[in-house]
């Protein structure tokens, strides 16, 4: 299937297709792993045992997702030997040591703390378990800021020099770790998880509160969520903007692509909503277009002049169509969650939050969208800066390792089979377990008669038992949250091990 | 060792031992790719393309392996699926690091700062045996771990099976020591004139200590010993491979010092190296230790 492509084309389709899919498990994983933090946070501190239940419930999704994320992630850290191996020799000086410092200082605190999270509660006692949980999270934020560091140097290199054989060489490390687009980018990524986070989070609840209306666990998720999303959606607008005026600064190409725009326009840019990009002509067709609005949102000046890829050699050009096309996917999706931020808020302003059925459906739908909208971001930036590898210094095409065409199919094609099928299993158990809500259907337990309770819950365990795989696990996570209830606990309790 | 296990009890044991370091273990793993590339970049640039199919096909079994720890409490009827998976996966990592080793013992033919060789350079017989040593090796350090980490019937068993791959697992580190200076005059000289012969004396008189070690406690129901023992026999062996390549990183023709990143990212990579490894050791030792002794069958978070 891929008999005709170069080395070159297929060992890039292999590195966008293996990041591709990486990139969506830290993203979750970096905002999970913060939630879960915050979870078992409240859980100490009010000892109210919803949160406790919503810390196990997502710890297990957690977990799934952060192999995920860990396998995919090895896969990484080899390719750019095995395929870009060029690269590797030129930029090892400057990027290896920040990529042994993400080692050393994030993976190694997720890795060596995530037993503990997961498995070890009841062995170190809460107070260790809330450090070990701590320790995950500020892992996976150190993790990001330390590959951020990585991949902005390569898109605005700063603080080397360059040695006879050709290798970049550290001169500033400060220069170098805080590069000029490392902070936007950082914050612009870490709020990505955030809001992407609390997206998944809020449809999940938006889903069980359609089942049952009146579910505390559900309700506990949709609100934390969407009181995320009104803080970090339009933060996300935000800083998104300061990150585009950074861009424009340091790679003028990049925003012309993004733009649309390839003639130079002395006396104001036209903000070009939607149109079709025509390579060949070097035009956009059937634009859409707001008269010199794009000089007022770039330059904050409606007359500036802003030039176009007519000021750019040919072979230095990104890509436009790509660049056009995934720029305006990301930016509807920060709208439409803006949107829904707003909308909930509203709500949760006039006390219905829980009772807009269609406020729940909307949040179901935007449940994946953080997941396209970051991929769209990376799409972005990743071809906008293309034909560089470090940007205006070393060429893709000359940062290639000396791989046999047939060799990167093989690879390519093996790496495309095993990612759909384990993944795509892996994708459908934390669906699964999203899906179910193993919880208290809503009875009220502090005033409701406990006969009632006890006679429902154990109904639950019944049904659950019978109907899944996982009913054993779901009545203690029962007993878990109805841990007060001593002698609700002593029944289930009996009635599990008759179970 | 997981297909030995005679019920569903005894595989899911067998993978609590591990699962909750299993994760801090792989990341050595990516340390080692991490750490080559910063400390090493042309070594790094160097050996990844040499080894192309072997790395990728390392990769691909530990997506398998990995995911198999999670992937198998969430499902019955797959569950066999992803415990095959995760054996499958465990042997073909463990295949191609031997595979990977060989072939670098062997040698890499480097011009101009890049591989020069072709895609199945790393074909061949020695590297085919080194890559089985190197499964059998980890299979006696799994089956005495098990030892350690489980008790009854399981343990009894696991000791059976510890002897014989310890008596096979001896038998390839003595081929694959006789025919190591056999690829590359340079190695012979290495091992059998001074200073290097020094350790010609030194290293098999330690693995001799080491198997005696691994025999006496599996004779006398040792629970750690013959676990230790084992990881003696590998760090041993490795030394025997940095003699062997001395003052080489990649053989025949790359030093060191010529693959060695400049001096401003070597000290600055070191600066983290001195502070966070013996953090990392802390508190990877504090994990081992909170999840010691004996793992029984009503663990876990499942």
């Amino acid at each position: 299937m891929f008999e005709n492509f170069t080395a070159e084309t297929l060992a890039r389709i292999q590195f966008a297709f293996t990041i591709s899919f990486h990139i969506i498990f830290p993203v979750f994983s970096i905002g999970l792993a913060s939630f879960l933090a915050v979870l078992n946070g409240m859980w100490l501190k009010t000892h109210d045992e919803t949160y406790l239940f919503l810390f196990n419930y997502w710890k297990k999704i957690f977990a799934v997702a952060f192999g995920m994320g860990v396998v995919s992630g090895i896969v990484m850290s080899y390719q750019f030997g095995t395929n870009w191996s060029v690269f590797s020799d030129k930029t090892g000086p400057v990027l290896g040591p920040l990529m042994a410092y993400e080692v050393l200082s994030a993976f190694f605190l997720e890795a060596g703390f995530l037993g503990i999270a997961l498995f070890g509660r009841e062995r170190v006692g809460n107070k260790l378990h809330m450090f070990a949980v701590s320790m995950v999270a500020f892992g996976t934020l150190m993790s990001a800021t330390w590959i951020l560091s990585v991949n902005s140097w390569m898109q605005t290199p700063a603080g080397y020099s360059i040695n006879e054989v050709g290798q970049f060489v550290p001169e500033d490390w400060w220069q170098i770790v805080f590069n000029p687009s490392f902070p936007y980018r950082l914050v612009h990524m870490v709020v990505a998880a955030f809001l992407t986070t609390a997206l998944v989070v809020g449809a999940v609840g938006a889903l069980h509160l359609l089942r049952r209306k009146a579910d505390v666990a559900a309700r506990r998720m949709f609100s934390m969520a969407m009181g995320m999303l009104i803080i970090a959606a339009p933060l996300q607008i935000l800083v998104g903007d300061f990150h585009g005026l950074n861009t424009l600064e340091h790679q003028p190409a990049k925003v012309m692509a993004m733009e649309g725009h390839y003639d130079s326009h002395p006396e104001g840019a036209p903000l070009i909503l939607f149109g079709i990009p025509n390579p060949e002509e070097k035009r956009i067709d059937y634009a859409i277009q707001i008269p010199k609005m794009s000089s007022l949102i770039l330059k904050h000046d409606l007359n500036a002049p802003l030039a176009g890829l007519d000021t750019i050699a040919d072979e230095d050009e990104p890509p436009v169509a790509i660049v056009f096309w995934s720029f305006r996917i990301m930016i509807s999706l920060g709208f439409a969650m803006l949107g829904l931020a707003i909308w909930s808020f509203w709500r949760r302003m006039r006390g219905k939050l829980y009772d807009d059925d269609w406020l729940k459906r909307a949040a179901i739908v935007m449940g994946p969208m953080g997941f396209v909208a970051v991929l769209a971001g990376w799409v972005t930036t990743e071809v906008g800066r293309q034909p560089f590898t470090v940007y205006g210094l070393l060429r893709t095409s000359d940062s290639l390792a000396p791989i046999a065409a047939p060799a990167v199919a093989v690879s390519l094609i093996a790496f495309i089979i095993v990612y759909f099928f384990v993944f795509g299993a892996g994708t459908y158990y934390i669906l699964r377990l999203m899906n179910k809500l193993p919880t208290t259907s809503g009875v009220d337990m502090n005033d409701g008669p406990i006969r009632t309770a006890e006679k429902q819950i154990i109904e639950t365990i019944h049904v659950e038992h019978k109907s899944d795989d996982q009913g054993e696990d779901r009545g203690i996570l029962i007993i878990i949250y109805l841990g007060h209830h001593y002698h609700i606990r002593r029944t289930m309790l009996c009635h599990f091990r008759w179970l | 060792m997981f297909p030995s296990a005679k019920s569903e009890q005894d595989k899911s044991v067998m993978m609590n031992t591990i699962a909750p370091v299993w994760d801090g273990n792989e990341t050595w793993l990516v340390m080692a790719g991490g750490g080559l590339f910063a400390v090493f970049p042309l070594a790094y640039a160097v050996i990844m393309p040499a080894l192309y199919m072997p790395i990728i096909l390392m990769l691909l079994a530990l997506i398998f392996r990995g995911v198999a720890f999670e992937y198998r409490w969430r499902t019955v009827r797959w569950k066999p699926v992803w415990d095959f998976s995760f054996f499958a996966g465990s042997v073909i990592a463990a295949f191609t690091q031997g595979i990977s080793l060989g072939a670098l013992v062997q040698g890499i033919e480097v011009s101009n700062r890049a591989y020069a060789g072709g895609w199945w350079d790393w074909l061949t017989p020695f590297s085919l045996f080194t890559g089985c040593a190197v499964v059998i090796g980890y299979g006696l350090l799994g089956s005495t771990w098990l030892i350690m980490k489980t008790e009854g019937e399981l343990q009894t068993r696991m000791r059976g099976y510890a002897k014989w791959l310890g008596i096979a697992t001896l038998g390839f580190i003595g081929v694959v020591s006789i025919a190591t200076p056999f690829q590359d005059p340079a190695y012979f000289h290495r091992w059998f004139a001074l200073p290097g012969s020094v350790f010609s004396v030194l290293v098999p008189a330690l693995l001799a200590l080491c198997t005696w070690l691994l025999f006496k406690g599996l004779k006398h129901d040792k629970e750690a010993q013959p676990f230790l023992a084992s990881l003696g026999l590998f760090v041993l062996s490795f030394i025997g491979i940095l003699i062997s390549f001395y003052p080489n990183i990649v053989p025949p023709s790359l030093t060191i010092a010529e693959a060695a990143a400049p001096d401003s990212s070597l000290k600055f990579a070191l600066m983290g190296t001195i502070v966070l490894v013996p953090l990392i050791l802390i508190y990877t030792a504090y994990a081992y230790w909170v999840f010691r002794g004996k793992v029984r069958p009503e663990d876990g978070y499942h």
